[in-house]
């Protein structure tokens, strides 16, 4: 389960989280959705402390942090190891194969066997469609294969939690499907999840809980039903009215 | 000694292509000259031109690498340290430190034999010169680098050593390898503080033979083979790391 309690961020003068209050219980999808500039992405990256946030406090599993007070970086370090995060611009690592890429967290982080962790990480490359590919560098790869790869890695460290950073925003649109797909079997396997995207089906069909973000603050959550059928809050619907007039 | 003039010149091309060249007393004597200092020569590149430049630069790299890190730090007062330290030994001649530290240090009590005070002042060089590299090969690197590391839970030292040194590595390698082949000719100056080096070597047998012309040519093209081979080896050190590069 995951907690947030008072989240807030400022860079500078900057307050770009204003306060975020969230509970995602085990297993469920959430989709945060807002306006570019709505602090949907900080909000991300504050779980697992990309970003420090400046005030709050945050529980995964059993690792809780309190940025209220002063914070060990061990914790820091145990909380990252058990959130997977997937990038906008995937990140993968370049000097890497795909395979090296998906065993460098459970040998580097997780201090596993080279073979175990080789054995693990052909099993995920096979569940993301790439088993053969793995001794495919990133720049041999398209960019719909080299963010499947970067789910594989986040998955290798067996996260409690994955954290997607709009995953299919930098890709073509032929493959986004491709993306979408292997996210949509994740969740369908009980993984929790928290997506921030601009892909409006993917939150209707898979989220549990859509988030509607805006200003540093969460405007309205509940169902995707709800938030796409009957929004409560005016800034939601202008929202979804500029966004989604070809799917509504 | 012979004057170049337009006369003696033409003597000189005449003798050379006459079929007498080789049996002609000065010629003989220039040949011998050539080939009996050719390995004494070989030998001071060897055991002190080759192993200086060697281990001054693996020294000279690691100071580098640390020189770099706290250059980048936030830690103020490390700043500060390897700025002082950069500007101290980019802002003097090599030279004027090698006598410091070989001829200075002795007058309170720090004493040091030729070899030891010459890899001290070059690692010194290297560190400096080297960490600039390095400095702007680790910035070269894109941040989502480091926060991919992070992300799945490494401190800064595995993200360094993992993710960020062998990216950096390869973009250093040009400039890198330009230091190591300016070194090891910079090591000619230890001779001036008596290591026994090639230069050295060569000076020694130009005292004996008086033919600096000839002597000296011939430290010139030793010390030209072994740069053109470590030209060579950066270009295949430069293929290596470009395997994972989209070409």
């Amino acid at each position: 389960m995951i907690q947030i309690k008072d989240l807030h961020k400022s860079f500078g003068d900057l307050h770009v989280l204003r306060g975020i209050d969230l509970q995602v219980e085990t297993g469920k999808v959430v989709v945060v959705i807002g306006p570019s500039g709505s602090g949907k992405t900080t909000f991300l990256r504050c779980l697992n402390v990309l970003e420090r946030p400046t005030q709050g406090e945050i529980t995964i599993g059993d690792i809780h942090l309190n940025f209220n007070e002063k914070l060990n970086n061990k914790h820091i370090i145990q909380l990252r190891s058990r959130t997977g995060m997937v990038f906008q611009s995937y990140n993968l690592f370049p000097h890497l194969t795909a395979l090296q890429n998906v065993m460098e967290g459970p040998v580097t982080v997780k201090r596993k066997a080279k073979q175990e962790a080789q054995k693990k990480a052909k099993i995920l490359l096979d569940k993301v469609g790439l088993g053969d590919k793995e001794d495919y560098y990133p720049f041999q790869l398209s960019g719909g294969q080299q963010q499947r790869v970067g789910i594989a890695r986040a998955l290798a460290l067996e996260p409690e939690v994955m954290l997607f950073d709009e995953p299919t925003s930098a890709l073509d649109p032929e493959v986004v499907g491709e993306v979408l797909k292997v996210m949509r079997d994740l969740a369908n396997e009980g993984m929790t999840m928290v997506v921030v995207t601009h892909e409006m089906r993917f939150a209707k069909e898979v989220a549990d809980e859509v988030i509607f973000m805006d200003n540093g603050k969460i405007i309205e959550q509940g169902p995707p039903e709800q938030i796409f059928g009957s929004p409560k809050e005016e800034r939601t619907r202008q929202f979804l009215q500029l966004i989604g007039g070809e799917e509504n | 000694m012979m004057v170049l003039t337009k006369k003696s010149l033409k003597n000189g091309l005449a003798k050379m292509f006459s079929t007498n060249f080789f049996a002609d007393p000065q010629t003989n004597r220039l040949v011998d000259i050539a080939t009996s200092s050719f390995l004494p020569l070989l030998k001071g590149a060897f055991t002190f031109t080759i192993s200086l430049s060697l281990i001054s630069f693996a020294i000279g790299l690691v100071l580098a690498i640390f020189t770099a890190l706290a250059r980048t730090s936030t830690i103020k007062p490390l700043n500060w340290i390897a700025r002082i330290y950069v500007s101290i030994i980019r802002g003097t001649p090599l030279l004027v430190q090698l006598f410091i530290i070989f001829f200075g240090l002795p007058k309170i009590g720090v004493t040091l034999d030729p070899f030891p005070s010459a890899v001290i002042g070059f690692s010194l060089s290297v560190g400096a010169y080297g960490s600039e590299v390095i400095r702007a090969a680790i910035l070269s690197v894109p941040k989502g680098q480091w926060e991919a590391a992070y992300s799945m839970g490494m401190t800064y030292r595995q993200a360094l050593v993992r993710v960020i040194i062998p990216q950096a590595a390869r973009v250093s390698v040009p400039p890198l390898a330009n230091s190591f082949i300016s070194l090891v000719k910079d090591t000619s100056l230890a001779a001036v503080i008596l290591v026994p080096e090639m230069f050295r070597k060569a000076q020694e047998i130009v005292a004996a033979t008086y033919e600096p012309l000839l002597l000296y040519i011939e430290v010139a093209i030793i010390y030209w083979v072994i740069s053109t081979f470590l030209s060579f080896l950066q270009g295949k050190l430069e293929q290596r790391f470009d395997r994972y590069v989209a070409k």
